[in-house]
């Protein structure tokens, strides 16, 4: 197995794959915070932060350390261990679909024959954290977060599962790494109508799954304050932002894998390593689009959001795998 | 996405179904410190019950413990999104109680202040209620034009939010050619701005979706309540008191009364939005039209108001507003009532919200553009 471990072996290698891992999810969820306000500042028409740093650079570390140095503060009657629970649980399981993520022919930590279930498994605990924390926060807000929270992700797995498994069916793998290598021609999205239309089915259902606008009813401010996170301050705070960009993140990652040829397609000469940064620009161009969408649309309801994956995405979702199904036995 | 009449549990469920929650006095949605009770039925609202009264000021009473000319600043003070009609409004009450004439050029010169200001109020009620839908960008657009707006004010008034600018028997300050310049700029501006409105938002499928038939008000549930402004307008009813009652100069001014046809959210939005160039239009005749002359009134500096009672009424940028006077002979007054729009159109909320869903509540609340100081006073 090519990997990145390659050389290394046993704790030492596990202990150095964790350290990159770790980094990268706090330095990727700093950058994209930067760059979601800098972008936000100038769809807004104004700069964005520019005080901390060169353009502001340094803004999100500052921000960082002052959420850090905060006093968590619980409010009377949560549900203790929960409380404090709910952060890491947003967090940890949001961070390993990076282990097996083939960034690059020699850029993946792990290469598993089931790696798109592994991804899908660990993207749902989200979920589950989120509704942990809105119940714990003894709060009414919070909790109505966190029953929108539990029922939108419900519904828009489903169009997401029925997505990935179009594509699953044309591959006929689950391991992402093969995936992205039998793309090694032309990228699916442009290969196979029915991955096209896959993949727009994908990137919509992924806004909503990872509660971003205009599908983030869980925390719709002007509704339910911060929705299920209402309480939480401090570093804990900050895990469940660095865990809603990391999982915004994995989406990109996963849409590119998948359906937009991984590494391959910009034809730069960079080798088994360097064509990670052809990946990285893919899923940061996925990112933008999400960014863009979230500072020009208003907030769907909560009944059109449903509506939308029941009477629109599944069915589409379904008639296209239908269809798939078919242009591959002609 | 058609939306099909949802599922409307009856209002009369037993109270410990209902999950309470306060919205307000501190919530993103309610602009300032009211405090709605509200019982959900998952997404549903069964029973609303608005609290007001956590900005009470007790500006009625300041008002029978000072001189008249002493009670002008807080005018200014009631509603702060919106002030100048409320002080053209009292400034007239006194004028006509006192017998005193206003110069021309000071007529036009209110008009054109208060038209300006009223913009403002719209242009951030604009960016609040697409806030409340969620959208997060407009509101920054708005506050770009509304900049433009109040550095014309604060040029002319002094100060940006609270203008305390008119005087009985005139205005503080002249508009010279270098300031119409700037007005005229400004109104091409803003004309030319509409257009990125309409793009952003108007032809937004999300907001159209949003805003489409939600929160509808029957012009006989407008009448009940004592509706006005853009909530009665946007139910079809054209009564728009500059139209009705002709105060100040608006006799001369050729303008249209825009009015909705179902009087859902989206209507009264348009019928805003239709109101800001119709205010354009007027600003414009005004400069083009403005007398030469004085723009204060020789005003003695004590003026006794006469035994009896007056009230006067202009068209604020939410509705009417009436205030009431009783004198009784010294220079303070009796007593002074103030009608506030606001009161009359939060009052529309209960029967209007209940059934709901939570989100479009939001939405309702956010259209009928209630400035919550002006309703505590």
């Amino acid at each position: 197995m090519e990997t990145i471990i390659t050389g290394t072996s046993g704790i030492l290698g596990m202990a150095a794959v964790a350290a990159v891992i770790i980094g990268f999810v706090f330095v990727n969820a700093t950058a994209l915070g930067y760059i979601e306000r800098k972008l936000c500042g100038h769809f807004q028409r104004r700069l964005g932060p520019m005080e901390v740093g060169w353009h502001g650079i340094l803004q999100m570390p500052v921000d960082g350390i002052k959420l850090i140095a905060k006093q968590l503060i619980a409010p009377r009657n949560v549900a203790g261990i929960l409380f404090y629970l709910s952060p890491l649980l947003a967090l940890a399981p949001v961070a390993l679909p990076l282990l097996v993520m083939p960034f690059a022919p020699r850029l993946q930590a792990l290469d598993l024959e089931t790696g798109l279930v592994f991804v899908l498994a660990m993207m749902s605990f989200n979920t589950f954290a989120v509704f942990l924390a809105g119940w714990s926060s003894n709060n009414n807000y919070s909790m109505i977060g966190a029953l929108r929270s539990v029922a939108q992700n419900i519904s828009y797995e489903i169009p997401i599962l029925l997505s990935l498994l179009t594509v699953v069916f044309l591959a006929r793998s689950l391991s992402l790494r093969h995936l992205v290598q039998v793309q090694e021609p032309l990228w699916f999205f442009l290969q196979h109508p029915s991955a096209a239309i896959a993949f727009i089915i994908f990137f919509i259902a992924a806004i909503a799954e990872t509660n971003r606008s205009p599908f983030d009813l869980p925390e719709a401010e002007s509704e339910l304050t911060a929705g299920f996170h209402t309480e939480y301050g401090g570093i804990a705070f900050a895990l469940f932002m660095i865990a809603e960009y990391t999982c915004m993140f994995i989406n990109c990652c996963l849409a590119t894998a998948v359906f937009l040829g991984g590494w391959q397609g910009l034809w730069l000469p960079l080798g088994a390593y360097g064509s990670g940064l052809v990946f990285l620009i893919k899923a940061y161009a996925l990112m933008f689009v999400i960014i863009w969408c979230r500072w020009t649309f208003p907030r769907v309801r909560f009944d059109q959001l449903m509506n939308f994956s029941w009477k629109y995405l599944i069915p589409i979702g379904l008639g296209n795998f239908v269809l798939a199904a078919l242009m591959t036995k002609i | 996405m058609s939306e099909p009449a949802p599922h409307t549990p009856a209002a009369t469920r037993p109270i410990h179904y209902r999950y309470f929650m306060n919205l307000g006095p501190q919530h993103p949605s309610t602009h300032g410190v009211l405090r709605v009770v509200i019982g959900l039925y998952g997404e549903y609202v069964l029973s609303i019950e608005p609290v007001i009264g956590y900005g009470h000021r007790m500006h009625e009473k300041m008002a029978q413990s000072r001189q008249w000319h002493a009670f002008l600043p807080n005018t200014s003070r009631m509603d702060y999104a919106c002030c100048l009609p409320h002080q053209q409004c009292y400034v007239s009450l006194i004028e006509q109680h006192a017998g005193i004439n206003v110069p021309p050029r000071a007529e036009y010169i209110r008009v054109i202040t208060v038209e300006l200001n009223r913009i403002v109020s719209h242009l951030l009620w604009l960016g609040a209620f697409l806030l409340d839908l969620g959208a997060f960008t407009p509101i920054l657009y708005c506050f770009d034009d509304r900049e433009q707006a109040l550095d014309i004010l604060e040029h002319l008034t002094g100060a940006r939010i609270t203008h305390c600018f008119f005087r009985v028997g005139g205005v503080l300050a002249d508009i010279d050619e270098a300031c119409a310049e700037r007005i005229r700029s400004f109104i091409a501006r803003l004309r030319s701005r509409f257009a990125v409105y309409q793009k952003l938002v108007t032809d937004n499928i999300i907001f159209i979706k949003r805003t489409r038939g939600i929160g509808i008000i029957t012009p006989d549930m407008a009448r009940r309540y004592g509706a006005t402004g853009p909530v009665l307008r946007g139910s079809g009813i054209a009564y728009d008191v500059r139209r009705q009652q002709p105060y100040s100069v608006y006799r001369e001014f050729d303008f249209d009364i825009p009015t909705g046809t179902t009087g859902d959210c989206f209507d009264r939005y348009a019928v805003r939005v239709e109101e800001m160039r119709q205010s354009l239009r007027i600003i414009e005749q005004a400069l083009d039209r403005m007398p030469e002359g004085s723009i204060r009134a020789d005003v003695p500096r004590r003026i006794p108001l006469h035994a009896g009672h007056r009230s006067f009424s202009v068209e604020g940028a939410r509705g009417e507003i009436t205030y009431y006077l009783v004198a009784d002979g010294s220079d303070i007054p009796y007593r002074l009532k103030v009608r506030s729009p606001c009161f009359s159109n939060l009052s529309l909320l209960q029967e209007l919200g209940e059934g709901m869903l939570f989100a479009d509540l939001i939405a309702t609340l956010g259209s009928l553009d209630l400035v919550i100081p002006e309703i505590d006073r």
